[in-house]
């Protein structure tokens, strides 16, 4: 899509490219360790704050990601007449 | 509450079908999200559920995903201009309140009346609190279309400009969604609910949109932005709670997430590009059809504490599964809705940057 006359908005190749590494590799090590992993998560007290930093961590790369990707495809807000 | 090394050992054991599923469930409830600001979480946590997920693992699980979906949804709602974060973080404090009350409600009720008496009381929560929101903004949302004045800039409700009459000395507020200070005494007692309906139901936005739009006068764009705010604060505390008795599964979490991501940013694109209407449309619609679904539980449950006549086994599980799919049919319908009005609004858009390229 363009941002305005004459002017082409480049696409977010790059960051899709790295958020969704990112987002992959979190992925895939969260499903490789799961064992630990739960069993760690769910022993509560302090270890409460492993599944929300978790989950903030998780957000910040998949979040990235997503946006860009709809981006990629073209899906985007629309832009406020000038 | 409950063993906590028990907790562990009740996490599923997760299929590639299984994790399909719960991507496609959490893609479509943050659709409906991404637009309306909440739902979701009553199909999520009984898709989780017929998982074989402990009902309080499948709580924790859904709240735990809540959180960072609210964020990342109402951080790109803000840069739209809809989110009025001051107005979020207060409504969010107080229904943190809310949600720890009504927990404990609940499990009281629990105490009480056994399960059958707990699910009963939330259905009924539900019917009565769909019933009469639903039919609200239903209403609202019929008249605009009625009086011609969908593109006409939307009026402050009579009760809202009444509450922003009120002048309560060292209570007032400033608000920048509505322009002007209310008093706070206001808005707590409206917090609460929301927090204490998200305890009940699990979708605290069914009152926290609409009481931001007709009793704060909040417009409702920004109204469905800002309850990811809400949503946010609520759902942080809310998995803070469950993590420290342990029952947070952290991998249903994260893949519904996975899901939700892709859907809250479209749902988020979507109301970019429609009337604010369509926000009380699709809340309408969704509220009133998972009204019905909610109300196909009352007899099941109602037998069960042998308050009417015993329902066989199968018509009891018949009842349970035709209200889970009335409820998926809400998600759907919503999710169609918002796919039509987004689809609609990139065509013309992409139509009208083509004729400003081509004019210049």
């Amino acid at each position: 899509m363009s941002d305005g006359p004459g002017k082409m908005k480049k696409k977010p190749y790059v960051k899709s490219l790295v958020s969704g590494v990112a987002s992959v590799v979190l992925y895939y090590m969260l499903f490789l360790n799961e064992g630990i992993i739960n069993a760690n998560f769910a022993r509560g007290k302090f270890y409460a704050l492993l599944p929300i930093a978790t989950a903030f961590l998780f957000s910040i790369a998949h979040g990235t990601f997503t946006g860009a990707f709809w981006e990629l495809f073209g899906i985007e807000a629309k832009k406020q007449k000038r | 509450m409950h063993d906590i090394a028990a907790a562990a050992s009740n996490f599923i054991h997760l299929d590639t079908g299984t994790v399909i599923y719960l991507f496609i469930v959490g893609f479509v409830g943050g659709l409906v999200s991404g637009f309306i600001g909440s739902g979701g979480a009553f199909v999520l946590t009984p898709a989780m559920m017929n998982l074989g997920v402990p009902a309080l693992v499948a709580v924790a699980s859904n709240m735990c995903h809540k959180f960072p979906k609210a964020l990342i949804g109402s951080m790109k709602r803000y840069r739209y201009g809809q989110v009025d974060v001051k107005m979020g973080v207060m409504l969010g404090i107080s229904a943190e309140a809310g949600v720890l009350y009504g927990a404990h409600i609940q499990e009281k009720i629990k105490a009480a009346f056994g399960d059958a008496g707990s699910n009963l009381y939330v259905s009924v929560a539900f019917v009565l609190v769909l019933g009469i929101v639903g039919m609200v903004v239903l209403k609202d949302a019929l008249k605009t279309y009625k009086t011609g004045s969908v593109d006409a800039e939307e009026q402050t409700p009579a009760l809202a400009k009444w509450v922003q009459s009120i002048n309560i000395p060292y209570t007032m507020m400033y608000f920048p969604s509505i322009k002007t200070r209310i008093s706070v005494l206001f808005t707590v007692p409206l917090g609460f609910a929301t927090g204490m309906l998200a305890a009940t139901i699990a979708v605290g936005g069914f009152a926290g949109v609409p009481s931001m739009i007709y009793v704060l006068g909040v417009p409702g764009l920004m109204a469905s932005a800002t309850e990811l705010v809400i949503a946010f604060v609520m759902g942080t505390g809310g998995t803070l709670k469950y993590a420290l008795s342990g029952l947070v599964d952290i991998r249903l979490a994260m893949i519904i997430l996975a899901g939700s991501l892709f859907g809250i940013q479209l749902g988020a694109i979507g109301t970019t590009y429609v009337k604010p209407v369509m926000i009380k449309v699709v809340m309408a619609t969704i509220m009133l059809i998972v009204l019905v679904s909610r109300s196909l539980m009352i007899p099941v449950y109602l037998s069960k504490l042998k308050l009417i006549g015993e329902m066989s086994e199968q018509t009891m599980s018949l009842m349970k599964n035709a209200s889970f799919a009335i409820m998926i049919l809400a998600l759907a319908i919503g999710s169609f809705i918002i796919f039509s009005a987004l689809l609609k609004g990139l065509k013309s858009e992409r139509r009208r940057l083509r004729h400003e390229h081509h004019a210049a």
